[in-house]
């Protein structure tokens, strides 16, 4: 006997007999669980009734598990079967057939503070899990219900890689203020994920969502409707997406190795001049001194800056329990590189959870920590726009050295020998500059709920959490690149050899009180949870000097660092009760604090009440066997807004300003202190929504979904307005003015439409229709004020192409509408004079279509037959429209023979329109604002289960997805679908090729 | 066991009402760089920091110069470089009429030379907001610089003297932008040191009242302000104090229906006799080192100060040595590292020297035009070929070299300077405002000699007429920021009697509608102060 044998010879009878002790009366069951096919079902959660100890079943479906002698039945529940309680009987083997069912009332959902079986929710509330989450190459999480949810419309901002999604839940409640839904991570409300002015609010990442990895995500529930969601107050009108990650399992460790790898393709180039048209052109159009500067090289810029990338998604997870300590943990890396040449993103992201349950159950601890460390390389998306306007006969290289070989535009009278305002040699713009940035973050929380001894029906439970990053880059461009070649004032000194730095904080600090009491006797059920919150925001952005690469100082910052932070203190309640499982009643009420807000305005309430009515438990009903669920929702509630504002907008204050913004008095140049503008008045925005929904599912739940419609009516809205001039330092201000509307109908199904001991098919299919009107923009509403101008356009400086205007859409176009001859071509710069008063003016454009879609479907499925599966998503958008600002900018006469000196490329629309461009009007016809509406197939994939092919105990998994596989589409751009509704250099979003594999072992 | 549970559950509850108690204090939370008024207004430098804000919105437009972000400028809701002062003012000064038309596209910028402005025309928008901006910024200065909180504030001797005087200046740049606001808007939004912030939006004040206000204003500082020359370049002194007073009396009736000719003349006289000369060379005005026209004898008497490096933006000078660059032009010849190709003059301006129309001879040598690719007649406003380039402004020395950055000007920009005065007296004395007929002929020969380098361009008495005038006047001050006003004050501004390239949006040019002679309130604030009546017409 070695001696390690020796030591487990002991170590291992010395356990098993402390296990024995400590669990003296506990008494071992195994078993199988098998599908109606005798098929094991792995995964299937086996719960002794009265009690938190639970396991599940292995992969070929068998279990054990451990119980008290008490236990008189155990539950065996899992996702797609109907949960079965079963009787313990003594001795031998307990073997389970778990008939399948798509009936997911039994699914528990989380909620704010708690969890709910899905039958007894009362508002407004989608949980998808791991199994129904898209499929593919996928980055960030919010990519993985994209389509699923009726009601979320998740548009990604673009094909860079890990550029994150603009989520709108029922059409946004907010103008001005964030529309951006409240992202809550295993307890830790996050920080809003963009700042005010859209950029990603943790410096260097692309988006902070990114920095969570999706294949750590169990579960993502969609609070819609206010009386889910006004349980999160102040920051829940644009809705709350709860994410749960993966936790441990009880039994043995289970790993799980998963590898996707994928190769992305740009799906079609922007439509320009081919070299063969272009020197056509120039030849009929340009002067002798534009003919002669042609070049004779035959050059597709796209395809210069274009490439196909490949990208590697490696997770590595291990789950179980060791004794009383369940745990998970996973590594994962992701190294994507971006279609648009020089980007990438790699991350690497590790995440433990332990939930032990201790003191017989009483005291339950979750503790998530999760981290990732990501390095970006961000590729100079100016290219995009470059590469459609730069000269085709021009060559990449010039054949010098100058540039760093790069081909510009030159003009010898000029100091820097580059010819000003002429676009810069795309293919340099990128080779050239160095962006990078390493960003870490973590977020983590521990979370007692102790079940009070001496009242088990009371839980006290206290949540700690976190969320820390800290992004740094930095960016180089050497001095002999065109976009910054001797750019110091005295053009001496050029390149960039610049950082920066960030480090930021948010913390929360949860408690609450929460009883639990079945009262048998009057057929009810209450319960009621009361809490305390406080969280805090802080944010740490240290400032640099802007430096040549010789060190030169460009500009010195007036102070090292910034730190604004803000803060919530919340007090919650709520009471639910039911009445004999049919009658179900909800109310919630939040008192919130926010230190954005002067302390006259700071406290804001936030009630919401709502109904729910069982019908299916009715007589009527109840032994019906068409209708297998029926249920009525009914809500009310109100919720606030605060982020996506200044922190500090109600304060008085005085900023300085930076050096390059002195006044030389005298000799010297002094310093500048502005007085800024401030509104004490500011408050909270508020938003009543009203929601009425049903429930069903038809034929032994093989049909299911549910209806809803609703009504949001957001009131003070925060939204930026003109302050009458001479009563402040500023002329617009953050202010609470104005009202605003979403009504809208969400229609969802899930069908079984096939399953049998072969086949299984699922469909699903959910319908959006939300519509979107402003109702109050003014203190005092006056018909005469057009409204709020927003969306600024390229071509000419400040111009803007959309309204917030009373009665219409937000961001409505605001243009005017095209005369066209007889054979339907544009004819330039002729408008319908719509007030008649014989002048094309600024009092003729008119409130044309809006970029948000009228009604969005998404569309689903998923075969299964023996070991192969296969599935496909859909998503349409109906009456969306685009202003195309690339046909708009790059279509005309005047980009191409540019006056300036140089030749331009553009879109091939000028073929079509010949417009010259000259003039200031064209750019704002509505000829150029288009229905983008589509349907786009966004992924279909087939995968084959090749079981346990390596050894018993394991399962390996294969499978084949393409992502974006197709668009159909009226829509004349790239792409129809880019959020904000101005189409102009947007980063093509890839096709993906992914061959994925995942070995359970 | 109970009693730990017990003890467990006090713990819990002292500790929850105690965290409760500190917590919600906790929503106090202040910036950490900016400062509040008790900080800022501590201390004399406080006040002169301030101070140099009130001054500098003249030449910037925000905190973070040469632009920022929406945070950091000074006026929202319009492109940053299109927010200076300077250069907003100049557009609605020069665009509208024959001196100069501009090929860009941005919307509402052709309007002004088509005369169909609207008042939702975002230049003019920015025009008022900046100028109702520094008025606001002023008032805080003047309110904050009263005796009661100097002495609350503990300040008192020399300081308290400095800050006063200071206040003084304040009160001079505020009557500025009210005579903006009266000459360009006539009926403006009335804000003083006694508007609260954020409080009521103030009254309306007409015209003629408005201009009561600005003299009364100018009348109370005139004593105190440091005497021509005495104060610090870039300051405020009688010199400014008065010219401004003579530019009003000039223009009294057109303000306010009374004519002023004898006022304009004592106060351009007082100008004229407190030292100021002609620099030696016209073209030297506009260059990167004409801050040298400042000096105790030169011709600068109140001007906003540009620096390449440390007083940064895409308005004022900067704007006008490059927006004038453009087809042929060397952007190296005017110190710049490449042309905006967007200003132009009409013919009508050249037409009024010598050497017209290809100008292959220079006797005037205020005739600083480009013509080479450059076509006299304008058949297309945005094609800057269309039309003589103007090279008045130039960020180059007197020397040739090139200003401190090839991207910001270095050249001043005299609000006002003795040129004006000249020509001010010598109008006033044809429309009947007494003075002296030699003194008003020899002003202006003054300027012709120095035009024409001798004597040869000199005029006698009985070519000293009003049309004259207004035609010396366009080939002195040319894009100055003068000629809206000017055609205004001779009836020749929307009326058809006098045309030039595209007036009013058509080739030949037409007249319009004598509402033109004001712009409308920009209809943001209208909306938004409803106190406030729209010009006639709009």
């Amino acid at each position: 006997m070695s001696r390690r044998k020796l030591l487990q010879s002991i170590i291992l009878p010395a356990m098993l007999l402390f296990s024995q002790l400590s669990f003296a009366q506990d008494r071992v069951i195994t078993g199988r669980v098998t599908d109606s096919t005798g098929t094991g079902v792995a995964g299937v959660t086996i719960t002794a009734r009265g009690t938190q100890t639970t396991t599940q079943t292995n992969n070929d479906g068998s279990f054990r598990i451990t119980v008290p002698s008490s236990i008189d039945a155990l539950i065996f529940s899992s996702v797609g079967f109907t949960t079965l309680q079963v009787p313990v009987v003594s001795g031998g083997p307990m073997n389970v057939s778990l008939s399948g069912t798509t009936s997911t009332l039994n699914e528990v959902v989380v909620i704010g503070y708690g969890t709910r079986m899905k039958k007894d929710l009362t508002g407004a509330v989608t949980a998808i899990t791991a199994k129904d989450f898209n499929k593919g190459a996928i980055t960030t999480p919010e990519q993985l219900i994209s389509g699923k949810v009726a009601g979320v419309q998740i548009t990604s901002n673009g094909g860079a890689p890990g550029s994150g999604s603009t989520i709108r839940i029922r059409g946004g409640a907010s103008l001005n203020a964030s529309n951006d839904p409240l992202i809550v991570v295993d307890g830790v409300p996050l920080a809003p994920n963009r700042n005010n002015d859209g950029t990603p609010s943790i410096a260097g990442s692309p988006d902070p969502l990114s920095l969570i990895n999706p294949n750590d995500i169990e579960s993502m529930n969609i609070l819609k409707d206010a009386s889910a969601t006004a349980i999160y107050g102040s920051r829940a009108s644009n809705g709350v997406i709860i994410i749960t990650t993966k936790k441990g399992r009880s039994g043995k460790p289970r790993f799980n190795f998963t590898t996707q790898n994928s190769i992305s393709v740009l799906p079609k180039e922007a439509d320009v001049l081919t070299p063969g048209e272009f020197r056509n052109y120039v030849n009929t159009h340009g002067t002798p001194a534009q003919i002669a500067i042609m070049g004779s090289a035959n050059t597709d810029w796209q395809k210069e800056i274009y490439d196909n990338a490949f990208t590697t998604d490696n997770n590595l997870s291990v789950s179980g329990s060791y004794k009383w300590l369940p745990y998970r943990a996973s590594l994962g890396y992701l190294n994507q590189d971006g279609i648009l040449k020089t980007g990438s993103l790699q991350r690497t992201s590790a995440a433990i959870t332990l939930s032990p349950r201790l003191l017989d159950d009483h005291l339950k601890i979750d503790l998530n920590l999760k981290g990732s460390l990501s390095h970006s390389r961000f590729a100079d998306e100016g290219a995009i726009g470059t590469a459609v306007r730069f000269d085709p006969t021009q060559p990449v290289f010039s054949g010098g050295k100058r540039f760093g070989g790069y081909f510009e535009w030159l003009d010898p009278s000029s100091t820097t020998g580059l010819r000003d305002l002429a676009p810069l040699n795309p293919v340099g713009l990128l080779e050239q500059k160095e962006d990078k940035s390493d960003v870490q973050r973590s977020i983590g929380n521990i979370q007692f709920d102790y079940k009070l001894h001496f009242l088990p029906d009371l839980h006290v439970n206290l949540n700690l959490g976190y969320d820390v990053s800290k992004g740094e880059g930095t960016i180089y461009i050497p001095d002999s690149a065109a976009s910054s070649y001797l750019r110091s004032p005295d053009a001496k000194h050029g390149g960039v050899d610049n950082q920066y730095k960030q480090n930021k904080s948010n913390t929360i600090l949860e408690t609450y009180l929460n009883y639990v009491k079945d009262l048998k006797s009057i057929y009810s059920r209450i319960d009621v949870i009361a809490g305390y919150s406080y969280q805090d925001f802080s944010t740490t952005n240290y400032n640099f000097p802007d430096r040549t690469t010789d060190g030169f100082v460009i500009s010195t910052p007036s102070f090292p660092f910034d730190k604004p932070e803000n803060r919530l203190i919340s007090f919650y309640g709520r009471l639910n009760y039911s009445y004999k499982g049919k009658y179900l009643l909800t109310g919630t009420l939040r008192r919130d604090g926010s230190s954005r807000f002067s302390e006259d305005n700071r406290w804001g309430m936030f009630p919401s009440g709502a109904f729910a009515w069982r019908l299916k438990e009715e007589d009527f009903l109840k032994n019906s066997n068409t209708v297998s669920d029926l249920k009525l929702r009914l809500g009310y509630g109100e919720t606030g807004q605060q982020d996506g504002i200044d922190n500090y907008g109600y304060i008085a204050r005085y900023s300085l300003a930076n050096q390059q913004a002195q006044y030389q008095f005298g000799n010297r140049f002094d310093s500048l202190l502005r007085p800024e503008g401030y509104n004490p008045n500011l408050k909270w925005e508020q938003t009543a929504t009203y929601n009425v929904g049903l429930d069903y599912g038809f034929f032994n739940n093989r049909i299911t979904g549910s209806v809803d419609f609703y009504i949001k009516k957001t009131t003070d809205l925060l939204s930026i307005i003109d302050q009458p001039a001479g009563t402040n330092f500023t002329n617009k201000i953050l202010a609470n003015i104005g009202d605003m509307e979403n009504r809208g109908v969400e229609f969802t199904i899930n069908a079984q439409l096939v399953r049998n001991r072969e086949v299984t098919w699922d469909f699903g299919f959910n319908f959006t229709y939300n519509k979107n009107e402003i109702t109050k923009l003014t203190f005092t509403n006056d018909p005469t004020f057009p409204g709020n101008l927003t969306g600024g356009i390229a071509g000419g400086v400040g111009s803007t192409v959309q309204i917030q205007s009373v009665g219409y859409p937000k961001n409505s176009f605001y243009v005017y509408q095209q005369i066209y001859d007889k054979s339907g071509k544009p004819i330039e710069s002729l408008f319908e004079d719509r007030n008649r008063d014989g002048v094309i003016n600024v009092d003729d454009l008119y409130r044309y279509k809006s970029p948000d879609p009228k009604a969005f479907l998404g569309a689903y499925s998923n075969v299964t037959w023996n070991k192969w599966t296969a599935g496909f998503s859909l998503r349409a958008n109906i009456g969306n429209y685009m202003y195309n600002n690339r046909f708009s900018n790059t279509g005309v006469q005047r980009n191409i023979i540019d006056p300036l000196g140089f030749l331009a490329n553009g879109s091939r629309n000028l073929l079509e329109t010949n417009f010259t461009g000259n003039g200031d009007q064209y750019l704002l016809s509505d000829y150029y604002v288009e229905n983008a509406s589509f349907l786009r197939m966004d992924y279909i994939n087939v995968g084959y289960n090749a079981g346990s092919l390596v050894s018993k105990h394991t399962n390996l998994r294969i499978g084949a997805n393409v992502q974006n596989v197709f668009t159909v589409t009226k829509y004349r751009g790239l792409d129809p679908e880019v959020p904000g509704g101005i189409d102009n250099n947007f980063y093509p979003r890839p096709r993906t090729y992914s061959l994925s594999l995942s070995l359970d072992f | 066991m109970k009693k730990v549970i017990l003890k467990a559950s006090v713990c819990f509850a002292v500790v929850g009402v105690a965290m409760i108690q500190s917590c919600t204090k906790d929503l106090n939370l202040s910036p950490t760089n900016d400062v509040t008024s008790e900080t800022v207004y501590k201390n004399l430098a406080g006040y002169e920091s301030v101070l140099a804000k009130v001054y500098g919105a003249f030449a910037l437009t925000g905190n973070r110069a040469p632009a920022g972000d929406d945070a950091t400028k000074d006026i929202k809701g319009i492109d940053e470089g299109f927010s200076d002062f300077f250069r907003l003012f100049w557009k609605a000064q020069e665009l509208s009429t024959d001196e100069a038309v501009i090929s860009w596209g941005d919307v509402g910028i052709q309007d002004f030379h088509n005369m169909n402005w609207t008042s939702n025309n975002s230049f003019l928008t920015g025009l008022y907001y900046r100028s109702m901006y520094q008025i606001t910024l002023a008032n805080e200065f003047i309110r904050q610089s009263a005796d009661d909180q100097l002495s609350k504030r503990g300040l008192s001797g020399p300081d308290a003297e400095k800050i006063q005087e200071f206040a003084r200046e304040a009160r001079f740049l505020r009557a500025f932008q009210y005579w903006v606001l009266m000459d360009l808007f006539g009926n403006p939004p009335f804000a003083t040191e006694n508007t609260a912030i954020g409080g009521a939006p103030p009254p309306q004040i007409k015209r003629a009242d408005l201009f009561n206000y600005i003299e009364s204003e100018l009348k109370a500082i005139e004593p105190d302000v440091p005497a021509p020359h005495a104060n610090e370049y870039g300051r405020v002194d009688q010199g400014a104090v008065w010219a401004l007073l003579a530019r009003m009396y000039l223009n009294a009736e057109i303000y306010t229906g009374t004519a002023r000719y004898t006022d304009a003349i004592t106060y351009s006289k007082k100008v004229i006799d407190a030292g100021y000369s002609l620099i030696s060379n016209y073209s030297w005005l506009m260059l990167a080192d004409n801050n040298l026209n400042t000096s105790s004898t030169g011709e600068f008497i109140f001007t906003i100060n540009y620096d390449g490096l440390k007083t940064q933006g895409y308005g004022g000078t900067t704007f006008l040595v490059h927006a004038c660059v453009g087809g042929s032009m060397p952007a190296s010849a005017f110190g710049i590292s490449g042309g905006w190709s967007g200003t132009r003059t009409t013919k009508n301006l050249p037409e009024l020297f010598p050497g017209y129309p290809d100008f292959t001879t220079i006797t005037d040598t205020r005739a600083q035009f480009y013509t080479s690719g450059q076509n006299l007649e304008i058949s297309n406003i945005t094609d800057f070929t269309n039309g003589l380039g103007v090279t008045k402004y130039r960020n180059v020395k007197r020397d040739g070299t090139a200003g401190q950055s090839q991207d910001f000007s270095d050249v001043d920009m005299p609000l006002f300077r003795l040129a004006e005065m000249y020509l001010i007296y010598a109008e006033a004395y044809l429309r009947g405002g007494g003075g002296d007929e030699t003194a008003a002929v020899g002003y202006i020969n003054a300027l012709r000699t120095r035009a024409y380098a001798g004597t040869s361009g000199n005029i006698s008495t009985n070519e000293l007429t009003l049309d004259f005038i207004l035609n010396e006047r366009a080939r002195e001050l040319y894009w100055e920021g003068f000629r809206r006003t000017d055609l205004i004050r001779f009836n020749r501004f929307v009326e058809g009697s006098y045309l030039w390239p595209w007036k009013g949006g058509v080739a030949s040019g037409t007249g319009v509608s004598a509402v033109r002679k004001l712009y409308p309130l920009p209809s943001r604030d209208v909306n938004s102060n409803t106190n406030l009546v729209q010009n006639p017409g709009y």
